[in-house]
């Protein structure tokens, strides 16, 4: 540890800040604070950070308008969305528009730290990725880890979805998933028959550092079957997370509808 | 003031018209009748004078040849002295009036113009012979109209052979015997004659008016006033307004059609109101879910903080956990506020209704007691686990049972809840909740809802009519809304909304009618088949009726309270109605509602007003994969 983590939290509630600020100092992390997305967006063009925390619902710029603000400065720091309006809506919708997390209002300690964690190993892969693209080495050892196939659509980073010939969907965890957090202690997954909605926790992984890790179901369904064979041996999941490591197949209950708010896994290719 | 409407009003068009075209009528046939019968009288009298003309004439003839003037005198004095006789003149050759009943008459000379001559002297030639109708003439005198009849005196042969000699033989006419008889008396019949018809007229229209009147006011008057009383109450916003009326004429027929106006308009305004009510809950809902999102993110990190800090502190640990576990409570009461704003989905596990509704019931332990109240317990312990969201489950019973406290007594009451399982046919009771044509055409209607289930909506071609139909989404129900006017039996070419696509059978006929067909997919259900007759009955749902009976799990939850008026049974499960004032926000039945119906469950309800309330809920055990 060189230098220390730089979070930017942005939020029009003092309270937020104040816990933000205390929460993730005790991890070991700097926050800077905002009132507002203005302010915000200032504090980016004079300094660097590893990771945004911000509010959708303020006064002037809104979270959704701050994204897009970051699309256009071509800012590639990422941003965890939090919102007191947690709606499956808001979460899905600022996943699409560019957020690698939803963090619903209100949370504890724990969900916090893991969300942050992760957002902070997200930021430092992709920093990685960019800088060894820069300097070209030996491609070999690039490898940070492998994206998803083509065919394949992602809400966020975290989770893809397949559609297969019959219909049905496949859904799994995306490989950069498992490279932002520790390693797996337990997969918690709903039953065959149960409902998942596109945004709601569809699953639960905990690690070995005492994370719990909620994970937000890609698309809406009833889930036909899941992957025993995950649960019983870990190391598929986290070798083979698209192919054999899958985790639901689902019967889609609007995939016309939702479709909207994933991202093309081809589009990462370009 | 008050004239002028009521001569607007269709009593009194109606009698203008009838009195009119009675007058008219009438006054023709009088003017006919009258006429006729004034000929008649005229011609009677005409000939009556002309007779005694002859008389007089022949009774004179004797004097007139004896040259007895006196006697002629005395006869025609004698027979002028009759009332009907105006006057009886004889004039000579020269116009000298020789006799007249009138004494003062007599020697005046008459001029050839004057009414009693002019007939014969209007030519240059006097005629000499006259046809006998043209002898009578009618001219009016001081004393109303006068009918004169002459008589020429022809020269015979006694005239000039007479002793007098004061005719030679040379003469055809001698002189002229005028008889004039007044008119009076046949013009004052004719005139009463005339009133007698007009008096006529005017009972007749008076008796047809006032029998219109009274008819009027019976079919039209009395009806219409209904319609607008309640066209007044409708627009004054009272849609529950309905017109009593039995006759099966057109007015009849208009209020019928009034009543199922209001009704459909009833039911569209508490869909609209209903929305609108659900928008603006949403709007609140999200306005206090950031609102209070806000602290509550500020205890919970802060204590879930501490608990962190304060491992080695178990005497901070315990309270510590009790306020991160309230607040997590708190999010999750705001985020089922949001949720049933939204509709939004349960969280389901398996668990046993059992236990759920003995958790609830500690939780209204003391409400109970407070009350006096005995709740009894009977329940089916072999019941199997069901997957439903526990939490909304036990607030549904909690619920339930708040409500069966405040319909008991105050000072005691009994409640019993049951639990059983059940297992009942499909038929009646499935609910189809997706529908697509074979195209893949989604057919499902949320807006038509029929019994508070999204309907499904087909394209209908039948009579020659093209409309739409909601059918019923319960298998066997067919409570189907029409959207087109069909008859019954008729065969109804049932197609996709969107694509057209027919929706019949090409080959299979219904088993009970043998007439066409419908069938659309339920997806992952199979074909769902039924009668395409209008008002056929059958209906058949392949996968379904293959599952065989289903089980049920059955939740009763009675009491012996005041129970629920008919009139708000419709309503209970209504947002905001309440019964119970400010106290009641009007939501709980609601939610439970939409908590069972998310269950994929039925919630229904019997109640006699103070004999008490049963709600029973039924819920679905889903079979294992």
């Amino acid at each position: 540890m060189s230098e220390k983590l730089k979070i930017c939290a942005i939020d029009d509630e003092q309270v937020i800040l104040d816990s933000i600020v205390k929460l993730c100092g005790a991890e070991g992390w700097l926050v800077d604070t905002a009132l507002d997305a203005k302010v915000g967006l200032h504090k980016l063009d004079t300094s660097t950070y590893d990771l945004i925390i911000c509010d959708i619902m303020m006064p002037g710029i809104d979270g959704f308008e701050f994204l897009e603000q970051l699309r256009i400065k071509e800012i590639g720091t990422p941003v965890i969305i939090t919102t007191g309006f947690s709606t499956l809506e808001n979460a899905v919708k600022s996943l699409y528009r560019g957020a690698v997390d939803f963090l619903p209002k209100p949370f504890t300690f724990d969900e916090l730290i893991s969300i942050v964690g992760r957002g902070l190993k997200y930021s430092q892969i992709q920093r990685q990725v960019a800088k060894e693209t820069l300097s070209s080495d030996a491609i070999d050892e690039l490898i940070h880890y492998i994206p998803c196939p083509p065919k394949y659509k992602r809400l966020g980073y975290a989770t893809w979805t397949l559609l297969e010939d019959d219909g049905s969907l496949k859904i799994g965890l995306t490989d950069l998933f498992f490279r932002t957090i520790g390693t797996l202690q337990q997969i918690n997954l709903h039953k065959a028959e149960d409902e998942i909605f596109q945004g709601n926790m569809c699953a639960q992984i905990m690690t070995e550092d005492a994370f719990i890790h909620n994970i937000l179901a890609p698309v809406s369904g009833r889930i036909i079957k899941r992957n025993e064979e995950i649960l019983n041996n870990y190391a598929i999941i986290e070798k083979d997370p698209y192919f054999r490591g899958w985790v639901y197949s689902i019967v889609p209950a609007n995939l016309d509808y939702e479709t909207k708010y994933l991202i093309p896994c081809s589009s990462d290719r370009l | 003031m008050k004239v002028k409407p009521m001569l607007k009003k269709i009593v009194f068009k109606l009698i203008f018209a009838v009195g009119i075209s009675i007058t008219i009528i009438i006054g023709i046939f009088s003017y006919v009748s009258v006429q006729s019968q004034n000929k008649t009288l005229l011609a009677e009298t005409e000939r009556h004078t002309y007779q005694q003309s002859e008389t007089i004439r022949s009774s004179t003839k004797f004097g007139m040849l004896l040259n007895e003037r006196e006697h002629v005198h005395e006869i025609i004095n004698a027979v002028g002295r009759q009332n009907s006789f105006k006057e009886i003149r004889i004039f000579n050759k020269e116009g000298e009036i020789i006799y007249s009943s009138n004494p003062d008459h007599i020697g005046i000379m008459v001029d050839k113009n004057a009414e009693a001559c002019y007939t014969c002297h209007e030519t240059d030639e006097p005629l000499e012979k006259l046809s006998i109708p043209d002898r009578s003439r009618i001219f009016a005198s001081d004393s109303g109209r006068v009918l004169g009849t002459i008589n020429p005196i022809y020269n015979e042969p006694a005239c000039y052979r007479a002793p007098c000699h004061a005719h030679s033989s040379e003469q055809v006419v001698l002189g002229v015997l005028d008889v004039t008889v007044s008119l009076n008396p046949i013009d004052d019949r004719m005139a009463n004659s005339k009133i007698r018809m007009l008096l006529f007229t005017l009972i007749v229209i008076l008796a047809i008016s006032s029998v219109l009147l009274y008819f009027v006011r019976i079919w039209v008057d009395k009806p219409v006033h209904k319609l607008v009383d309640a066209t007044k109450s409708v627009a004054s916003g009272n849609l529950n307004y309905t017109i009593e009326m039995n006759s099966s004429d057109e007015l009849g027929a208009l209020a019928r059609s009034f009543n199922n106006m209001t009704k459909k308009l009833a039911e569209a305004r508490l869909q609209l109101f209903q929305s609108d009510k659900m928008a603006s809950l949403g709007r609140l809902a999200a306005g206090v879910a950031h609102e209070i999102n806000n602290p509550l993110t500020g205890i919970l990190t802060y204590s879930s903080f501490l608990l962190k800090r304060t491992k080695n502190y178990p005497e901070f640990q315990e309270d510590l956990s009790v306020i991160v576990r309230e607040t997590k409570r708190s999010r999750e009461i705001v985020k089922g506020l949001l949720d049933f704003a939204r509709q939004s989905i349960p969280k389901k596990n398996k668990a046993n209704i059992n236990d759920i509704i003995d958790r609830a019931i500690s939780i209204v332990d003391n409400q109970l007691s407070i009350n006096h109240i005995n709740l009894e317990k009977v329940f089916d312990e072999n019941l199997p686990e069901i997957t439903v969201d526990a939490n909304q489950m036990q607030q549904v019973i909690i619920n339930l049972i708040v409500n069966a406290i405040h319909a008991s007594d105050k000072n005691g009451g009994a409640i019993t809840v049951r639990t059983n399982l059940i297992s009942l046919a499909p038929w009646g009771i499935t609910q189809v909740k997706s529908a697509l044509c074979t195209n893949g055409h989604n057919l499902m209607d949320q807006t038509v809802k029929i019994k508070g289930m999204p309907s499904i909506r087909v394209q209908a071609n039948a009579d020659g009519k093209e409309g739409f139909i909601n059918l019923d989404p319960v298998y066997g129900k067919n409570r189907n809304l029409h959207g087109v006017k069909l008859k019954d039996k008729s065969e109804v070419d049932i197609s996709c909304p969107q694509c057209n696509v027919s929706l019949l059978h090409k080959s299979k006929k219904c088993p009970e009618c043998g007439g066409p067909v419908y069938f659309f997919e339920v997806p992952g259900k199979g074909r769902f088949e039924g009668c395409a007759i209008k008002g056929g009955k059958w209906q058949y749902w392949e996968a379904i009726e293959k599952e065989g009976k289903k089980e049920y799990v059955e939740i009763v939850v009675s009491d012996a309270g005041c129970g629920i008026p008919q009139e708000n049974m419709s309503k209970i499960f209504e947002p905001f109605f309440t019964t119970k004032g400010q106290k009641g926000t009007g939501l709980g039945l609601a939610v439970i509602w939409g908590i069972i119906d998310n269950h994929n469950g039925r919630i229904t309800v019997e109640s006699e007003v103070a004999k008490g309330t049963a709600f029973t809920i039924r819920l679905p055990i889903e079979k294992e994969l």
